[in-house]
């Protein structure tokens, strides 16, 4: 990160996009907001064994206005689309979207009239975890996926541009 | 139930001002998944509550009718996702009835085994998200800790974690592993000195009993008019368990308890639960113990026809309840129709009588102790 003699005078020379990218992908903020048979994997992933918090992403917030970054875990139906969408439009930006297992990405082993097939539907999705459900290790693969997405990114760039740099 | 919708008398209310509706969910982290409540309440005191269901409807049913029985089986895992094991006995139990297929000894004794573990885990989710909604957050980490070497003697035994598919009609299709029964052994020896430390965390903390005694009254009468099964009944004193009251796979071999208590609120939901606890080690350990040799799939056809104009109704006791499959066959190899009897679903419709007159902080105890999973409500 650059630190040099100036870091005793609380100094960083550092380029701008990675400061922001270094914080924005230390501390993401997921939403506590589970749907279906992923959220308790979810939940997995928090408990002793898997430990999220060592990645920076433990502080699940219950509210999308404090939140960065929207877990889809589970079945999104026809009922639940619309509510899905309010939630993900109430995230300030920057955020990002995770597609949990086999029925978030493309409506799973439901083809019936009442689901959805695949969130990327509604929202923009960034990474997309397989799996029904995916272990908890896989849900951590994501989030380091996401993690190393979001190090690509351009903050100087207007919003779009810097989304694409990132892909 | 009163219509929701119809204003209440005005001057009853605190300082004479109308009542307020409460949106309640989807999106809450108490509410287990997407439950929503319509809660009308006047100032903290909540006045009637609505449920309103159907945000996990993904078809089940349905699906159960495009596929032959054999391939039901993972549907049924799907519906209540902390209980699949339970899920898929009560489905493959209403086929076998169906078709007439006795199940070997053995794979009835790898079912209890199976529906055992799962109840503890069941139990132990239930434990922990209740405890986290009433402010508890410790006894979480302590009881996925358990849950996790539940799990992992799941993975042995079939691959997955959570959406088991660990049975088939006709038995079991697979043995169980070379030293997995060691390990659950292990694991069951281990496991009530577990129980102890999670009741050390609650049972006499002076919170958790303000917060959950005297909460979400049921009284027996009312539970038994909604039709509520499983710990819900049992806390409400009523001794009703399928496993003693028409044992199925090898339930009648073994010897334990049903626990019961007599106050009908959420304390005693609790010591139910965790009495239960208790219980399915010991069931567990005598399976152990008795397990018998010998073939663990029955001899069945490779595609499984139902007879003409049939139909069935079996239930288990599920951890949440008697959770039932009623499958009508019309002599080809996929259900005509397939009826799920969730234990959730009836046990919800009894929550406006229990969170009347009380607090809005209430609300979140008692859909705790409700331990509803929507998967299976909607289905």
């Amino acid at each position: 990160m650059g630190l040099s003699e100036a870091e005793r005078g609380n100094i960083l020379t550092v380029s701008y996009d990675k400061i922001f990218n270094w914080a924005r992908r230390s501390a993401i903020w997921p939403m506590q907001f589970g749907l279906a048979c992923c959220a308790i994997e979810m939940m997995a992933v928090l408990d002793p064994r898997h430990d999220m918090s060592r990645f920076g992403a433990e502080v699940f917030r219950a509210t999308p206005r404090q939140a960065d970054l929207m877990i889809v875990a589970g079945t999104v139906t026809e009922k639940m689309a619309p509510i899905v969408r309010r939630l993900w439009d109430q995230m300030p930006e920057p955020k990002w979207a995770l597609a949990m297992g086999a029925c978030a990405t493309c409506g799973g082993p439901y083809r019936t009239y009442a689901v959805t097939q695949g969130v990327d539907r509604i929202i923009p999705v960034d990474v997309y975890v397989p799996g029904c459900p995916p272990r908890p290790e896989a849900l951590l693969w994501g989030l380091l996926h996401l993690q190393r997405k979001i190090d690509r990114m351009s903050s100087t760039k207007s919003g779009k541009q810097g989304q694409a740099a990132a892909l | 139930m009163t219509d929701p919708n119809t204003p209440a008398a005005a001057p009853e209310t605190l300082f004479g001002l109308e009542e307020m509706e409460l949106n309640f969910g989807p999106q809450h982290p108490a509410t287990h998944g997407v439950l929503r409540l319509k809660v009308r309440v006047d100032g903290e005191r909540i006045v009637d509550a609505y449920p309103i269901i159907g945000y996990l409807h993904r078809g089940t049913e349905k699906l159960f009718e495009l596929h032959p029985f054999f391939q039901n089986v993972p549907h049924t895992d799907r519906m209540d996702y902390v209980a699949a094991a339970t899920n898929n006995l009560a489905y493959v139990g209403a086929v076998e009835r169906l078709t007439g297929i006795v199940v070997p000894p053995r794979a009835r004794y790898i079912r209890t085994l199976l529906s055992e573990l799962q109840r503890i885990s069941s139990h132990l989710l239930w434990l922990a998200t209740h405890a986290i909604d009433i402010g508890a957050m410790t006894p979480f980490f302590y009881t996925f800790r358990e849950r996790e070497i539940i799990l992992d003697l799941f993975e042995e035994y079939c691959g997955a974690r959570l959406t088991l598919n660990c049975m088939r009609p006709g038995g079991q299709p697979y043995d169980l592993t070379a030293g997995w029964t060691e390990r659950c052994a292990e694991f069951i020896e281990d496991f009530p000195s577990k129980i102890e430390d999670y009741e050390g965390l609650l049972t006499e903390n002076r919170i958790w009993k303000k917060r959950t005694i005297g909460i979400g009254v049921l009284p027996p009468e009312v539970a038994m008019s909604y039709g509520v099964t499983g710990p819900m009944l049992r806390g409400s004193g009523i001794q009703w368990d399928l496993r003693k009251a028409i044992p199925y796979e090898a339930y009648d071999e073994v010897d334990f308890d049903v626990p019961v208590f007599y106050n009908c609120d959420t304390y005693d939901r609790y010591l139910v639960r965790m009495e239960e606890m208790r219980q399915s080690t010991r069931i567990i350990a005598q399976c152990l113990d008795k397990l018998p040799e010998g073939p663990i799939m029955a001899k069945r056809p490779r595609v499984l026809k139902a007879p003409k104009e049939s139909e069935v109704y079996f239930g288990i006791e599920g951890p949440k309840g008697e959770i039932g499959f009623y499958i009508v066959g019309d002599g080809t190899p996929n259900p005509y129709r397939c009826r799920v009897r969730p234990p959730s679903f009836l046990n919800l419709q009894v929550l406006p009588e229990m969170v009347r007159g009380q607090l809005v902080a209430d609300l979140v105890a008692v859909i705790g102790t409700t331990d509803i999973v929507l998967g299976e409500i909607d289905r």
